[in-house]
């Protein structure tokens, strides 16, 4: 494996964390939206605080990661990428801006109305953040940004592959949360809570295959290079998520929360990585390869080092923060109520 | 040249990337030295078993979950704003520039998580662990600054690769983060971030404390960050007169922006005031040969002036000269007000009484971020028209897309409805940390605290 090679694939890990934590954040979101009104749906709000709370913050910064190897390790790729992507990727900022801001608010709010307002903001935004990203990576993996200047601003995200990656991120950031909130309400004993999301889990889970299979299709008409190769050497990846998502439904209805948040995860790896497969060696698919749009050899090197000691003083940060939420030692005790 | 087709877009990618930046700055100088503030004073509390502590700092904490937030996602803005309006700069130097961004991304993800675990382990956490926990927010704080900054040093003073052909080549990552910019530059920062946010904290004690309430909570509330932004006010002044001297000989146009001086000159005067015309400034007061004794500490030293390059390589000076004359200005009268509280407590070992003082105090916050705004104009605007000093132009880096103007006027109605929202939501908070105590009387007040731990526990139990 060539060094940038090595970086992509560090880069591919952070997407995929993004992914798995930051998306179970944005599926909260997704949840608090369809709860019902402030009345009906006050439990279910109160416990996606509770989950996201503490840890939305260290789950953003995997997105941040990312961008900054990306410039880093391929600034060739990161000019085109963002300048032609622009239009999504402000909308997708914007939206996380909103998000982070009105969930703070929401927390240090107490009249109703107020609460009602940020919370709004706070679950719309969840939902449109994820769909823009999706957009920017459908433009990427259908080979709609060249490999120098900007392209169409229009046409490099809304397109087919767009949509499909916009709407597949909302489903699996979705099912992601239902899967995590179902087994963080069996953990505090809440069966109504916990049937309330097994049940949004199976829902999303059913939803995600069909919008999966809708997206084969897809694929196949607009993205020729990643369709030929997500059927070819990336299939294996690809029935691996199929095995993962089944087998959740099965454990969500077995009420075996632990295993199933374990294959609603693999789940998701396994498709990001389908992905990676179904593009490589492609940065952007048929314009830009690894090799083609990576930085100076000396960087990429002091980048891997960096990253190497930065993992070693955040994984047992984060090892810590994640027990004690687990734990539910991050709890505040007169915290507002919904 | 493409550049020319795009230039009227130009100005608002600048705008746009000025109100992210600028917005950003003044929260990121909270989450950095707020942390500090609020660990000090919940170390106190645990040291002297004083209530008032620990309620101050829970009180803190909750106004720095607020911030910490905004902050995270306001800074994300700025990663994605470097390739929506800076694509060809970011093409060509990100991977020269881009590894203290790295490194910083680690820092502020141990932040991150640190203050997850001290914002929400008040209740469940023994005392000594969670203050334990906020010590890495501080240090990560530092860090993160530190290296955003070696970034913003690379653009003043860049180093660490060759151009050969109007290629890059030769990059040594390293090098190019340990600028010689680095250090004066993020000295600066990190102590206008205390500054700030010392100002800023103290604020809703001051005005407390103007309004009539006396009790201890109000007076220790405003002590300490007031306090500790004074004590670092001359630290700032010392910082301030290195980094302007390093200026002086790294980036001798910025310089002679900052002073509106028109000709190369022996013995180079300084002017107040007035306003910069036809190579010279107008209506200031005249100070001989103290830019000279200033930048290079000898009274007949040779002051490079804006002459000496093209006028298309000159910034626009009134705008870089009133900035940094202004933030000049403000760090001066803050530091009369520090020696005001300094005079009044070894007179006294009390606050001044004087509401004059208290006024100026509240004044002290806004006049804070002015500075720290006035600072970064003073070395972006300084560094026009280069992206990359003498390297890239500005003009050379932005998009080629039409219509950036639209993301910019998308940004204005967001920040302006964000900073609604902060203020409103952070002065509810300071209004409620008020309330519990004055429904129990005075209980807290006076010089003798109640130390007994059921007091404490009820004191910090009943804190909103």
């Amino acid at each position: 494996m060539s060094l940038a090679v090595a970086v992509a694939v560090v880069m591919f890990v952070g997407i995929t964390l993004y992914a798995l934590f930051a998306g179970a954040d944005f599926g909260g979101g997704f949840w608090d939206l369809f709860a019902g009104s402030a009345e009906r749906g006050a439990d279910a709000r109160a416990l996606i605080e509770h989950s996201v709370a503490p840890v939305w913050e260290a789950n953003h910064v995997w997105l941040i990661f990312v961008l900054v190897v990306l410039w880093t390790a391929f600034p060739r790729a990161f000019g085109p990428i963002m300048s032609t992507l622009a239009m999504p990727l402000t909308l997708a900022a914007i939206g996380i801006i909103l998000r982070g801001s009105a969930f703070a608010f929401r927390k240090a709010s107490i009249p109703v109305e107020t609460r009602r307002f940020f919370g709004a903001v706070f679950a719309l935004s969840s939902v449109l953040t994820p769909f823009f990203l999706g957009a920017v990576v459908g433009g990427v993996a259908s080979g709609r940004v060249p490999a120098t200047g900007t392209g169409s601003l229009l046409r490099s995200w809304v397109n087919p592959t767009s949509m499909l990656g916009g709407a597949m991120a909302v489903v699996v950031c979705a099912f992601l949360a239902a899967v995590y909130l179902s087994a963080d309400a069996a953990a505090r004993g809440r069966a109504d809570l916990t049937d309330y999301f097994a049940r949004r889990a199976i829902g999303a889970g059913v939803v995600a295959g069909v919008v999966a299979a809708v997206g084969v299709v897809v694929l196949h008409a607009d993205a020729r290079h990643l369709f030929h190769h997500l059927t070819g050497r990336a299939l294996p990846f690809l029935l691996l998520s199929v095995a993962g998502g089944l087998g959740t439904l099965a454990l969500v209805r077995a009420r075996q929360f632990g295993i199933a948040r374990l294959s609603a995860a693999l789940a998701v790896v396994a498709v990001l990585w389908g992905w990676a497969a179904g593009q490589y060696p492609y940065l952007i698919v048929g314009r830009l390869t690894i090799t083609a749009g990576q930085g100076a050899h000396a960087t990429l090197e002091a980048l891997l080092g960096a990253v190497v000691v930065g993992l070693l003083v955040v994984a047992p940060a984060l090892a810590w923060l994640l027990l004690l939420t687990r734990r539910g030692e991050l709890v505040e005790e007169n915290a507002h109520q919904n | 040249m493409l550049a020319a087709a795009s230039a009227p877009d130009l100005l608002y990618a600048r705008q746009q990337m000025a109100l992210s930046l600028g917005w950003h700055i003044v929260i990121a100088c909270t989450g950095m030295a707020f942390p500090v503030i609020a660990v000090f004073a919940e170390w106190r509390g645990q040291r002297t078993g004083d209530p008032v502590y620990t309620q101050l700092a829970r009180s803190w904490s909750k106004a720095l979950a607020v911030l910490f937030a905004i902050g995270a996602v306001s800074g994300t803005i700025l990663s994605f704003e470097f390739g929506i309006l800076w694509p060809r700069w970011m093409s060509t130097y990100g991977d020269v520039m881009g590894l203290p961004f790295a490194i910083e991304g680690f820092a502020f993800f141990t932040e991150a998580i640190f203050v997850g675990i001290y914002l929400y382990g008040w209740d469940r956490l023994p005392p000594r662990v969670h203050l334990w926990s906020g010590i890495p927010i501080g240090i990560a704080g530092l860090a993160s600054a530190f290296f955003v900054v070696a970034a913003n040093g690379f653009m003043n003073t860049p180093t660490g690769f060759k151009v050969v052909d109007g290629k890059i080549v030769s990059v040594h990552p390293w090098a190019a983060m340990f600028n010689t910019s680095l250090w004066p530059e993020a000295t600066h920062m990190i102590l206008a971030a205390f500054i700030v946010t010392g100002f800023l904290v103290a604020m809703p004690h001051a005005l407390a404390l103007l309004r009539g309430s006396r009790d201890r909570y109000r007076r220790i509330g405003f002590l300490i960050p007031f306090a500790i932004a004074c004590a670092v006010v001359p630290l700032q002044i010392v910082a301030g007169d290195w980094a302007a001297r390093h200026v002086a000989v790294h980036q001798p146009v910025k310089l002679a922006a900052m002073e509106g001086l028109g000709k190369t000159t022996r013995g180079a005067p300084i002017h107040i005031g007035g306003f910069y015309t036809d190579g010279h400034v107008r209506f200031g007061i005249e100070i001989p040969d103290a830019l000279s004794f200033l930048a290079f500490h000898h009274t007949n030293a040779v002051v490079q002036g804006l002459e000496s390059v093209p006028p298309a390589d000159r910034p626009p000076v009134n705008v870089v000269r009133f900035a940094f004359q202004t933030m000049v200005g403000i760090g001066t009268a803050m530091l009369g007000l520090g020696i005001w509280l300094m005079l009044a407590w070894r007179k006294r070992r009390d606050l001044p009484r004087s509401r004059w003082f208290y006024r100026l105090a509240l004044v002290a916050g806004p006049a804070a971020v002015v500075a720290l705004e006035c600072g970064w104009i003073t070395t972006e605007v300084g560094r026009q028209p280069w992206i990359v000093y003498n390297l890239m132009r500005t003009r050379d880096a932005v998009s080629t897309a039409s219509g950036l103007r639209y993301g910019y006027f998308l940004l204005i109605v967001v920040y302006t409805a964000l900073t609604v929202g902060a203020i409103t939501v952070l002065r509810r908070l300071s209004r409620e940390s008020g309330e519990p105590r004055a429904k129990r009387g005075g209980d807290l007040d006076g010089s003798h605290p109640a130390s007994s731990r059921t007091r404490a526990a009820s004191a910090t139990g009943e804190a909103p």
